[in-house]
């Protein structure tokens, strides 16, 4: 069971690797993944020394490639698998149809995992991107409960790969227009899900106002502890409830610690840290943790418990330090 | 171009989902789509209720396709698909690329929905191949994109068609937010979305209108009404403007919407094709045709 580890640079590369991660994912200094947030991700001479440093572990570089172009852009798209696949990276991640079409007809031997972004939930899109793109793994969007992934599991057509932990996403990834209704950007078109520049925190008396594009989602105590502000966690009204709230979802993240004998049960090849925009500290600290899980559990499968201090250490490094299970649970549906 | 009637969004009773298709039946909309495209827990109609309403439209001289769920999670729902679009009578419009899957494997044609990720033509061609015979343009995608778009697919072997009125589904999750407000789980729901015929309004703490929770779906506050664009989209190549319903009125609309553009071919050269939309359109929320942010007005 792989470690999958985020680096939006080269020192929480690094970090990552020291830690324990099997593989890093990483994405290009520009707007064709969706991370795309000002002083994050590589130039391709920072790649270089990326696949190097890894590669001399012995441990996997993926290269993430999972915007969607647009007429006349394609260029942009098509330069970053060829500079992938001139670098040696391990794997793209990709979810664009024709950019999964080209990578699979220029660089037949590159492997390719199907992005999250991509939305594949059910044996028909996995067999789907299989046959035509040869995929050898796909990122399940965080809809599925555990036995859904149970199920999936035991007759995909390719390996699968999950969000273990970080922040959560609870709408089908790739298929959420909330970013681009509210502030005119989304992760498929501009790279980032609130794009910085969109959010406005505005301090009044003892609250604190979030705004977004000038759309007031959230109003909270000063002293509040606030994750990253996007839509689907902002608090509103109803008509049959004029107190504010977390109509969808609270700011919150996903842990996973204590479904790891599941998921290894399971025969998932991949657990995912989210986080290409968190610091090398958050990286390092998850990592860590995580490292420490895999192995207790590889080494007494039967005997594996969540440990408290494991937990605890996540939930410092956690969206409003609360940690869920999401969808993997059927109660939170 | 030609007006659509996309599929009802949320949940209805079977007697209010009849008297809709039995109005729809006497209008002159030329395309119905029709089909669950939200949730797979809501029974009032069964799929072959679906396929008596299809052929009830079909009868009235009626072009009909039936419409698949946009998030395909269980097996049973993709065991419900499979059925669905190998109904032998119908082409399907596909959300899902599990859909998209099942109709090529089977060799036939479908139509995408606005929930199938086309953002560019290299894209599109690669569906075309595999058998889709028209797309419905993404939401948060503009006219600028479109007209790009269409250009770089020319010559034309695809129909392409426009969400041009209605309340935009915006995103589908695991979680069921109208039974949440309620205090309700997915699992314990009670079908409770049959109490909010047009979803439930959500609003910021200044009052301002921004979603509609429809089941695990979630829409934007307000419609979008494209209505006035239609000699734009005419001139882009459009090739159905589709009137998402909400309410008996939604027939009205496309009704009026067809009949004004059947008038206004009629006497092409006439300058006067404008739409009086009324007090409406301050309303609408236009933004991302314009390429602006979804929800404002756009212009």
């Amino acid at each position: 069971m792989e470690l999958l580890c985020p680096a939006g640079n080269l020192a929480a590369l690094k970090v990552a690797l020291n830690a324990g991660a099997d593989a890093i994912y990483v994405g290009l200094k520009d707007d064709t993944n969706a991370r795309s947030f000002a002083g994050l991700n590589f130039t391709p001479k920072k790649l270089v020394q990326a696949v190097q440093y890894t590669h001399r572990l012995g441990k996997k570089l993926f290269l993430t490639i999972n915007t969607f172009p647009q007429p006349g852009e394609e260029q942009r798209w098509y330069q970053a698998i060829d500079i992938a696949a001139d670098l040696g990276v391990d794997a793209l991640i990709v979810a664009d149809l024709s950019l999964l079409d080209y990578a699979h007809s220029r660089y037949p031997h590159l492997p390719l995992h199907l992005s999250v972004q991509a939305s594949a939930t059910n044996l028909g899109a996995l067999s789907l991107y299989k046959r035509e793109f040869n995929i050898e793994r796909a990122v399940l969007p965080r809809v599925l409960s555990m036995k859904q992934v149970r199920d999936l599991a035991k007759v995909t057509p390719v390996d699968l790969e999950v969000f273990a932990f970080g922040s959560l996403c609870i709408m089908a990834e790739g298929r959420c227009h909330l970013s681009s209704y509210v502030t005119g950007q989304s992760p498929n078109t501009g790279g980032s899900c609130s794009p910085a520049n969109a959010v406005r925190w505005q301090e009044v008396g003892d609250q604190r106002l979030t705004r977004l594009n000038e759309v007031l989602i959230d109003k909270s105590n000063i002293n509040e502890q606030m994750g990253y502000p996007v839509v689907c966690k902002g608090r509103y009204i109803t008509a049959e409830n004029k107190q504010a709230s977390h109509l969808l979802e609270s700011p919150t993240s996903l842990n996973t610690l204590s479904l790891l004998p599941e998921l290894a049960k399971a025969n998932v090849a991949s657990l995912k840290i989210e986080g290409r925009q968190r610091s090398p500290a958050y990286v390092e600290q998850v990592t860590r943790v995580w490292r420490q899980a895999i192995d207790t559990f590889l080494h007494h499968p039967e005997a594996y418990t969540t440990q408290a201090e494991w937990d605890k250490a996540l939930a410092k490094v956690s969206e409003g330090q609360v940690t869920t299970l999401g969808a993997y649970e059927r109660t939170w549906q | 171009m030609n007006i659509s009637l996309g599929p009802i969004q949320y949940c209805w009773s079977k007697a209010q989902v009849s008297a809709f298709y039995q109005q729809v039946a006497s209008s002159d909309i030329e395309l119905i789509y029709l089909g669950e495209t939200v949730c797979s827990r809501r029974r009032q109609l069964k799929f072959s209720d679906y396929l008596e309403l299809a052929q009830i439209l079909r009868a009235s001289g009626k072009q009909v396709v039936l419409s698949t769920l946009a998030l395909i999670e269980a097996q049973s729902e993709f065991t419900a698909l499979k059925q669905q679009i190998d109904n032998g009578e119908f082409m399907v419009e596909a959300n899902d690329m599990g859909a998209v899957e099942v109709a090529k494997s089977l060799g036939l044609p479908f139509i995408c929905g606005p929930s199938i990720n086309n953002y560019n033509a290299a894209s599109l061609q690669k569906l075309a191949a595999w058998g889709m015979q028209r797309f419905v343009m993404p939401l948060e995608l503009s006219k600028h994109w479109l007209e790009r778009v269409l250009t770089d697919l020319a010559p034309r072997q695809i129909e392409v068609e426009v969400f041009g009125h209605g309340y935009m589904p915006l995103a589908h999750s695991a979680r069921c937010f109208t039974a949440r407000q309620q205090g309700l789980t997915k699992d314990s729901c009670q079908t409770i979305c049959i109490d909010y015929p047009q979803g439930v309004l959500a609003q910021t703490q200044e009052s301002q209108p921004l979603l509609r929770l429809n089941g695990i779906q979630t829409q934007s506050a307000s419609y979008i009404d494209l209505s006035d664009q239609q000699q734009e989209m005419e001139r882009l190549g459009v090739d159905y403007f589709r009137v998402s319903p909400s309410s008996l009125a939604s027939i009205d609309l496309a009704n009026n919407l067809t009949k004004s553009l059947a008038k206004n071919l009629a006497t092409k050269g006439d300058s006067d094709v404008s739409q009086d939309n009324g007090s409406e359109t301050n309303l609408a929320c236009n933004g991302y045709w314009f390429g602006q942010a979804g929800f404002e007005q756009g212009r």
